[in-house]
């Protein structure tokens, strides 16, 4: 190891590994060593029945698509919240982090109202034969909301820091806006946005206070893997809970690692530490 | 092609960017926009560019209306401080960019994009770097694929915002000796701001110096620098000492230093002498006008020597350039007394409010210089 003039670099990794040891992994292990209790034959058993695929498939399925609605949209939102200046435009600001703040349960609850066949929205949209509480929908709706924040709060530094001189160039390079778009401002974006995805991914997958109050949690329908876990719970089967989570542990872990190689791979261009 | 630009104004909320300002282009010309900041120097190339609009005024190239098309059509090469790369793309394709956003129609075939862009690299000394990314590359090496990248859309127009404003000295000099070079090869139209003095006079055909929105005067380097029009450029090109000259008993005198000429035939009772550090005089014998100075510091910069003069009788200190050479001639040492008089000046009348009549300037030059 190299001398370095600024001393601490020992304790502070030291304390750092102790610390992610204590706080992740060590629940994590204990996790792993309960869900071993069920064996190998229990775990296919537990993960090959319908009722666990069909949770495992609403769970991941609604989180993805969610996080890539709040791509999109939060794209827009901070693009707006930094390009623009208008009234109200603080406010507005403010009210981004709004799903971070509220107890889930109560935006289950609030999101439930609203939709509900008899709600403000839900009986508009029932004349148009659209249900959203109890079914997927209503869980794709819940999650949209909960992992709203990540993809704006991690674009705007970002956007704040782009060059307007990188537009101006292409531009006067002949690139029509939608190409400066989709060839200058969004490849700069992409480390972000993935971040901001992901973590809108993660907050999806692992959310359950408000999906379980607008989803209706019919087996086999709307019922996400979390619900499933909890009931496995409520019914003693602690090492049936424990494969469960670390079933979609696994898979999370997986789907993290791909963005987080996607991200690397977005922004090669940045500058490499020499 | 010649762009002629007439009237042209620019207002922001509270202060006027460009006031009235009239300028013809000539084709192949290198052009600058010199000024402080704040001189809207850079308003009018932003204008030029299609960034930014007048409120007032036109622009005509060859007889067309320039202001009516946009930037994307202007086909104008232009080139920013701070480079503007697009730091995710390779210098080949930052290059090529300006070829691959054309329409289908225009666009050249693959291999005619990669044949220019290899040309383009070759020009501006970059073969190897292709395949880097900007930010593997040195400030110098970025200005260069910056211009590289402007003029593969074959541009009539080559517009440069303050090109080596973020470089260092050496690179600067280097770089500016390059464009130079390149702009005789190539014989493309070219504006470029800047607030360097040195660069301006160095690199441009014409200079355009600007101060709060309006031109001061337009020139070759050399008028510009022997011949200023105003006070402002006396002062803002290069160094000069400023002196105010009264009329005492019918001649314009400042202290012991008095004209016997008067072009105005006593019509001034005031001016405003501008004299340039390489046109004071200095004598250890008593000239017949002059002053009686104190030698306060003598700061040797190479070939030349600044040299401080605290003259006692005006209350004010003058600096005189001097060939290092010269400085043991004349055995010049920090505190020693001596005599200092103009040999050259440019004279500005001025009326009673103190306001400069600037188009009845005195290009003053003694009549028989005497030897040292």
């Amino acid at each position: 190891m190299r001398h370095r003039i600024l001393p601490g670099f020992g304790i502070s990794l030291g304390y750092a590994l102790t610390y992610l040891g204590l706080i992740v992994l060590l629940p994590l292990a204990a996790l792993v060593w309960k869900a071993s209790g069920i064996g190998i034959e229990g775990l296919i058993h537990l993960l090959a029945a319908p009722r666990t695929l069909a949770a495992l498939r609403l769970s991941f399925g609604s989180a993805l698509l969610a996080a890539l609605i709040n791509a999109v949209i939060g794209l827009l939102v901070a693009w707006v919240l930094v390009r623009y200046r208008f009234p109200g435009r603080r406010l507005f600001d403010a009210l981004v982090d709004l799903p971070f703040a509220l107890p889930t349960a109560v935006a289950g609850i609030a999101l439930t109202a609203l939709y509900a066949p008899n709600g403000w929205l839900g009986s508009w949209l029932a004349s148009w034969g659209i249900k959203v509480a109890y079914t997927p929908l209503g869980v794709l709706v819940a999650m949209v909301f909960v992992g709203f924040p990540f993809v704006v709060r991690t674009l705007q530094p970002v956007l704040e820091s782009l060059d307007r001189d990188v537009e101006e160039a292409a531009e006067s390079l002949g690139a029509r806006r939608w190409q400066t778009f989709l060839r200058v401002i969004l490849p700069m974006l992409a480390p972000a946005l993935l971040t901001g995805f992901a973590l809108a991914l993660a907050r999806a997958v692992g959310e359950y206070g408000s999906v379980i109050f607008i989803a209706g949690n019919i087996p086999m329908r709307s019922e996400i893997a979390p619900l499933l876990i909890v009931q496995k719970l409520e019914q003693f089967d602690y090492a049936g809970a424990a494969a469960l989570s670390t079933a979609m542990l696994l898979f999370s872990f997986v789907l993290l690692v791909v963005i987080t190689l996607l991200q690397r791979w977005s922004s090669r261009w940045m500058e490499k530490t020499r | 092609m010649t762009l002629e630009l007439s009237h042209l104004s620019r207002r922001f909320t509270d202060f006027a960017a460009l006031d009235d300002v009239s300028l013809t282009i000539d084709p192949g010309e290198f052009v600058a926009l010199l000024g402080p900041s704040g001189s809207g120097k850079t308003t009018l190339l932003r204008i030029l560019a299609g960034l930014d609009y007048s409120d007032s005024g036109s622009v005509r190239q060859d007889d067309r209306d320039f202001l009516a098309t946009s930037a994307r059509q202007r086909k104008i090469g232009l080139v920013f401080q701070h480079y503007a790369l697009f730091r995710h793309l390779t210098v080949f394709e930052n290059i090529a960019f300006g070829l691959r956003v054309r329409s289908r129609r225009l666009r050249p075939p693959r291999a005619e994009v990669k044949a220019r862009v290899q040309s383009l690299l070759k020009r501006v000394q970059l073969e190897d770097f292709g395949s880097r990314f900007p930010s593997q590359l040195s400030g110098g090496q970025r200005q260069r694929v910056a211009l590289a990248r402007a003029l593969a859309v074959e541009p009539d127009l080559l517009l440069l915002d303050e090109p080596f404003g973020a470089l260092d000295a050496q690179v600067r000099v280097t770089l500016r000796r390059w464009l130079r070079e390149l702009h005789e090869e190539l014989g493309l139209t070219t504006v470029f701001v800047t607030h360097d003095q040195e660069e301006a006079l160095e690199l441009a055909d014409r200079i355009v110096v600007m101060n709060r929105g309006r031109i001061e005067q337009v020139g070759t380097p050399e008028m510009i620098y022997q011949q200023p029009a105003t006070p402002f450029v006396c002062e803002f090109i290069g160094k000069v000492n400023r002196l105010v000259m009264n009329r005492d008993q019918g001649h314009l005198a400042v202290g012991n230093w008095i004209l016997d000429e008067d072009p105005w035939h006593s019509r001034y009772g005031q001016a405003l002498a501008f004299v340039r550090p390489e046109h004071l005089a200095l004598s250890v014998a008593p000239p017949l006008s002059g002053w009686s100075a104190r030698l306060r510091h003598i700061y040797l910069a190479g070939s030349v020597a600044h040299i401080d003069l605290y003259v006692a009788s005006l209350d004010q200190t003058l600096e005189a350039d001097v060939a290092s050479e010269d400085l043991s001639r004349l055995g010049l040492h920090a505190g020693m007394e001596l005599y200092v008089v103009p040999r050259a000046a440019t004279l500005f009348p001025q009326i009673r409010d103190g306001t400069t009549i600037n188009q009845d300037r005195w290009n003053w030059r003694a009549a028989s210089t005497t030897p040292t």
